[in-house]
């Protein structure tokens, strides 16, 4: 009786100690996150499902008691796709919200919009958007880090595996909008370089009904392999009129914009054989089981699916990273932006959805184009490209 | 893969060319008819096309039903749509400016891409080519099924408009108001109908023309502006007003953009295109098949 009544009051004793515990993290400062996207607007395609990650995350984390007994708030306020309110909404974060660190903005444009404002105002930001300009030339750009892929990233993988079947010989099409303009600029800068010969350069308008002309050009100088960069409705018209042509014996690349599984869809039959780089996020299940990034690739689509019953997309997994960096810095340095902006600098081998981050003072990305796994479509599904 | 010949190459070229040129020339058939009878620019012309194309994917692909049917729902939905566009928004307009219907069109077709992004979101969708998708091979040149139906469709069209007017009496009707809407008040044709059934008309032609090309290019919400615009060019080119000028030149446009785009740059096609169009517009200010003198006189 006697051991059993202390054991009550051993217990009773833990609870209050628990009760206590509890109430004093509650009263800890709950340490900000600032967050800018795109969630409605043309990119709503873009700054939808990096809202849900975000919010997602922060979730994740507060139910298991916050950053160190902080609990973490997400301030996130949407541009409507429009650069005027995304500098608004960053100077907003910065002068009223008071926040040590923002994630976002989505869209390159937008994020070299604000650029100037977080680095006059030295709070770090972490960019969702892949333009190389975001992060380059990084003198200028020191409080500026990305967490998504660039495209020359996404050339050197394409280039890096046409060598591997001995194809220097290539035709490039591009799509005449940012995205399309800055692939273009890659390829026609990296090719030189990694020894491939562009034999022709088509370029067409992002309305266009059909590239026959472009293609039946290409067919006509020999070319090896074609590379076509562009989003939209032109990426998938491009595969439906290579296929119409019967030009399937010329290998037919797509730039990392192809990652969607409604392209493939929406080309029909058309698209298979199509190769192009996909993020290792877009493919969990393709990701050897010894890959590093496999383990937090399978929680975040089991997570994400089991939330939300929508398939995940490459561009929620650029909040995660963002996201789970921006926590990780609050956790060690606390909520000061120049300890939480050397600290970024400064990490090394983060382990996230787009690929392995290795930040440096000369490189505000870290990432390499290993971020990218060839694919190619086969039975309407992607698969490793052989 | 063998080097395509510069013979095969120019056959497919034009090929092309007609298929995109076809799509145009029904665009500029619907300006035409409408201007004719109302001496209104119909800038909603081109949703009519996206319209078309969206409905026959609901029709087709959503709803499975058979083509010929998804087809003829399609044309009447959307003939529907233009007979209702009439109605509501340039027949309460008494004594209204000329210039005051095209605005109202403006806003008719800023409407309808809004209504379409919202009900069909703003994904492209596509349907299958309506026989087969084995393209057959000529010298070289890989011609689609599909732009064998834009061809015959439009032929269709062509035969069908022109018996519409020189036989039945409504079309007879119509080519009077053309020609003086206050004479063919007196004589007691109903100008007000005529109104009505050429929006109606340019609305049917409009969903013949988007449904046949969707298996071709996709269809979204915010096509119609651009098809809008290259149809406009077609029958400015053609001469506003006259019924083969816009059936030429919406075809030689195509050719043109396509010849541009396959021999010279894919980027100045649409520049070649405008310049053309610039240049005979400075020469032949009537258009290429516009009447100078008769100037007066629409003639479809």
């Amino acid at each position: 009786m006697k051991s059993s009544a202390k054991l009550v009051q051993m217990i009773l004793l833990l609870i209050t100690a628990l009760v206590l515990m509890s109430s004093c993290a509650e009263k800890r400062e709950p340490y900000k996150v600032g967050a800018v996207f795109s969630v409605t607007g043309r990119a709503s395609f873009l700054g939808e499902p990096e809202k849900k990650t975000a919010e997602m995350i922060a979730k994740e984390i507060n139910d298991k008691g916050g950053i160190g007994g902080h609990p973490l708030e997400l301030v996130l306020y949407d541009d409507e796709s429009d650069e005027t309110k995304c500098v608004l909404a960053v100077k907003r974060l910065i002068k009223k919200d008071k926040v040590p660190v923002i994630i976002g903005p989505s869209l390159s444009g937008n994020t070299l919009a604000v650029v100037k404002v977080c680095n006059d105002n030295e709070v770090p930001l972490i960019s969702c958007a892949s333009s190389i300009k975001i992060v380059a030339p990084v003198e200028d750009r020191k409080w500026i880090f990305k967490a998504a892929p660039s495209d020359s990233h996404s050339v050197e993988r394409i280039f890096e595996y046409l060598l591997t079947k001995n194809t220097r010989k290539i035709a490039i099409m591009s799509v005449s909008t940012g995205y399309g303009a800055s692939g273009r600029e890659q390829l026609l800068r990296l090719a030189p370089e990694m020894g491939m010969e562009i034999l022709a350069d088509e370029r067409y308008g992002p309305k266009d009904t059909d590239l026959t002309a472009q293609l039946t050009r290409i067919r006509g100088t020999g070319a090896q392999a074609i590379v076509n960069w562009s989003v939209g409705p032109t990426q998938v018209l491009a595969v439906k009129n290579w296929r119409d042509l019967a030009m399937t014996s010329i290998p037919f690349f797509q730039s990392h914009g192809f990652a969607s599984r409604k392209n493939i869809e929406l080309a029909g039959g058309a698209a298979e054989g199509v190769l192009c780089p996909l993020g290792r996020v877009n493919i969990p299940d393709l990701v050897p089981a010894d890959h590093p990034q496999k383990m937090v690739i399978m929680d975040y689509n089991k997570a994400y699916q089991a939330r939300f019953k929508e398939p995940l997309s490459a561009f929620g997994g650029h909040a995660w990273d963002a996201m789970k960096l921006a926590a990780e810095a609050l956790g060690v340095v606390g909520p000061k932006p120049a300890t939480i902006r050397d600290y970024l600098e400064k990490r090394q081998d983060f382990v996230g959805q787009g690929g392995i981050f290795n930040f440096s003072p000369t490189d505000h990305n870290g990432l390499t184009k290993e971020a990218f796994e060839m694919v190619v479509v086969k039975d309407g599904d992607w698969a490793l490209a052989p | 893969m063998e080097k395509i010949s510069l013979t095969g190459q120019l056959i497919q070229y034009i090929f092309t060319g007609i298929t995109v040129g076809s799509i145009y020339a029904m665009v500029a058939l619907g300006f035409n008819i409408i201007y004719n009878v109302t001496e209104i620019i119909n800038f909603a012309q081109g949703e009519f096309v996206m319209l078309g194309g969206l409905i026959m994917v609901f029709f087709s692909a959503f709803l499975k039903l058979p083509l010929p049917l998804a087809f003829l729902l399609t044309v009447a939905v959307v003939t529907g749509v233009g007979a209702l566009m009439e109605r509501f928004t340039i027949n309460p307009l008494k004594n209204a400016t000329v210039l005051t219907m095209i605005i109202v069109t403006i806003a008719v077709s800023i409407l309808l891409k809004g209504i379409a992004m919202f009900v069909w979101g703003k994904d492209p969708y596509i349907i299958p080519p309506f026989s087969g998708s084995e393209p057959i091979v000529i010298l070289g040149a890989a011609i689609q099924t599909q732009t064998l139906w834009v061809l015959l469709m439009t032929a269709v069209v062509v035969v069908l408009l022109s018996l519409f007017f020189k036989k039945t009496r409504y079309g007879k009707a119509m080519l009077a108001c053309a020609d003086d809407p206050d004479a063919a008040r007196l004589v007691g044709i109903k100008v007000n109908t005529m109104v009505l059934i050429s929006f109606a008309l340019s609305a049917a032609i409009g969903a013949v023309a988007g449904a046949i090309i969707t298996p071709i290019s996709l269809m979204e919400y915010d096509r119609g502006a651009l098809l809008g615009l290259k149809g406009f060019g077609a029958s400015v080119l053609g001469g506003l007003g006259s019924f083969y000028g816009a059936v030429v030149a919406g075809i030689l446009l195509g050719i043109i953009e396509s010849l541009c785009a396959g021999l010279i740059s894919s980027g100045y096609k649409d520049a070649v295109a405008l310049l053309l169009l610039l240049l005979v517009l400075y020469v032949r200010p009537s258009g290429l098949f516009g009447n100078v003198e008769a100037g007066k006189i629409k003639e479809f």
